[in-house]
């Protein structure tokens, strides 16, 4: 069974359309990403799979109960980590989760237990009576994720996990997520990271401007696109005239000072560009995510 | 997108008593901070002006000075005790921390959030309303066992309060326009509605005016009867007044701030 299906998924503000007529299906147990600029209709996306903003027009079913009209019984099975932080500044780590395991109705014993196990799994059992002014950027969003578990829920939605963190700090909650993963629950990733979306991600979408650009695996949307492998080189009138000698398959773009030739055939290109062209100074490495968003949503600056 | 009506009515599930208990429960973790300035500022006044400004006023409707502004304070501590709670804090937990949208993402929705938010700064005027009881019992100020009332009935007058309250926090733009109802609406509120002098003082336009628009009057002139122990049937006038508007008022709240949050 899918866990959430999208069909025509209209979002109106006023005169702005935030997200446009998309269709997705996110498969139970899979891990799916929002990948997409600022403003692309990502958080909207989120806000509406989790029943509070109410979509304009389409379907929209999260484990197979409409938004509009089951939002108690959606919620209730749903985890939530928002990008802002909202913990309750006045409570510890420990009373945070505690009080939040009261809106769902679960026991006080019940709670304290579970949350005792989200401070293990998240490695905080060091701050669990710091009040949350004195944790780290990393240490709230580890209790973000630990309270998003407090229910047990099926579905994990996740915007932006790892926003703002160092190096460290974003590879413990990937190796948390990925256990999680194991564990059969359905997570939803909003990220701009594109390390983060093919680290943890089984499936993207690649969204822009409120519309879904491609969808796939990370692997496949590369190979897609790409064709695997990107040469670099510095940008002159030689190279782009020996490029053009090439087939109409080598796609190659200009970016800043430098060209880049996505292409499943590097060893000939470059060749190529070397002996034929007596282009020196190139470069070749495989293609990545970060390539693929740059080539679907374009380089320009999205404010 | 179609707006919210302000009068629809609102979904409220016993889940409402959730928000309440964590606004308690942070409460209880920083009374110690927050508990004294409420309750010093009554005494202060009943010092300054029950007994010294009432030591120039010989009597006002047959009761000295201080036992006239006695049940007035009572009624002002109330009425700043959920206002306050439900403009500025309430706008702290929407707006800086968020409460509200962590709250929404479980399964309460926001008119149980609301209301919860509501439910408690009427507890804040109880508890308040209280403690100025007892301060106001050991000057001698108030009659048994008809001020026992007060104690039920403060919970009523923060309701109305927080309702009103919570329409200002929809509608502000910022936590500093907060300080326009305040000057505008609470302090000539608390100046005119027969509490520091009686408003058969008032031209009678203005007490017109004051009996239909003002809630602070009604509170006013049942504390009044209920710290002196004299009834009559014009108290049922004013308890009418509060009950209906208060309801209504709670309604609107919960839509102007649905208007607002739900987007």
């Amino acid at each position: 069974m899918d866990a959430i299906v999208a069909e025509n998924l209209l979002k109106k503000y006023d005169d702005l359309v935030a997200v446009n007529n998309v269709s997705f299906r996110i498969h139970e147990s899979e891990c799916f990403g929002f990948l997409g600029p600022n403003g692309a209709g990502k958080t909207t996306t989120m806000k509406m799979i989790q029943c509070v903003s109410p979509k304009t027009s389409g379907t929209l079913e999260v484990l197979g109960l409409d938004v509009s009209s089951k939002a108690r019984e959606i919620k209730r099975n749903l985890g939530v980590a928002p990008q802002e932080v909202n913990l309750d500044p006045d409570l510890s780590v420990f009373e945070n989760l505690v009080a939040y395991a009261r809106f769902f109705d679960i026991s006080k014993k019940e709670a304290a237990e579970r949350a005792e196990q989200s401070i293990e799994f998240f490695q905080l059992q060091s701050k669990k009576d710091t009040l949350i002014d004195q944790l780290s950027g990393g240490m709230k969003r580890r209790l973000l994720l630990a309270r998003s578990m407090i229910n047990r829920p099926k579905i994990l939605i996740l915007d932006e996990p790892t926003v703002g963190l160092d190096p460290q700090a974003r590879h413990l909650i990937w190796e948390q997520l990925s256990k999680l993963k194991t564990q059969g629950i359905t997570i939803i990733l909003t990220t701009h990271y594109m390390e983060e979306a093919s680290e943890l991600c089984d499936r993207i979408v690649i969204m822009d401007n409120g519309m879904i650009l491609d969808e796939g695996r990370p692997s496949e949307l590369i190979e897609k696109h790409l064709g695997g492998n990107i040469i670099e080189t510095r940008d002159s009138d030689a190279v782009q005239k020996c490029l053009k000698k090439f087939s109409n398959d080598t796609k190659f773009e200009v970016a800043g000072d430098n060209v880049l030739i996505s292409t499943s055939r590097p060893q000939e290109i470059m060749s190529t560009l070397m002996t034929d062209c007596g282009i020196v100074s190139t470069s070749v490495r495989p293609a990545t995510l970060e390539d693929v968003f740059l080539k679907l949503t374009g380089r320009m600056l999205k404010e | 997108m179609s707006k919210v009506s302000l009068f629809s009515l609102p979904k409220i599930s016993m889940k409402t008593w959730k928000v309440w208990r964590r606004d308690a429960r942070v409460f209880m973790k920083t009374y110690k901070v927050n508990f004294v300035p409420p309750a010093l500022e009554p005494i202060l006044y009943l010092l300054a002006l029950g007994f010294g400004l009432g030591l120039f006023v010989s009597q006002i409707d047959g009761v000295s000075y201080p036992v006239f502004i006695a049940p007035a304070l009572l009624a002002i501590s109330m009425m700043n005790a959920a206002f306050f709670e439900c403009t500025y804090s309430s706008f702290v937990r929407m707006y800086y921390q968020k409460t509200f949208d962590a709250i929404i993402a479980t399964p309460l929705n926001l008119d149980e959030v609301i209301f919860g938010e509501l439910l408690w700064g009427a507890t804040k005027s109880t508890i308040y309303g209280s403690i100025v009881l007892v301060v106001i019992t050991a000057f001698g100020l108030a009659s048994y066992p008809a001020s026992l009332l007060i104690i039920p009935f403060s919970f009523l007058v923060g309701m109305l309060f927080s309702s009103i309250a919570m329409c200002f926090t929809a509608l502000s733009p910022r936590i500093d326009s907060l300080n326009y109802p305040i000057s505008l609406f609470i302090t000539p509120m608390f100046l005119v509605s027969g509490t520091f002098f009686p408003i058969s003082a008032l031209p009678t336009i203005i007490q017109q005016f004051t009996y239909i628009g003002l809630p602070l009057v009604h509170v006013v002139d049942i504390t009044r009867a209920l710290t002196y122990g004299s009834f009559d049937f014009d108290l049922l006038l004013n308890l009418l007044w509060i009950v209906v508007v208060t309801v209504i008022i709670t309604i609107i709240s919960i839509n102007l701030m649905k208007r607002r949050l739900i987007v």
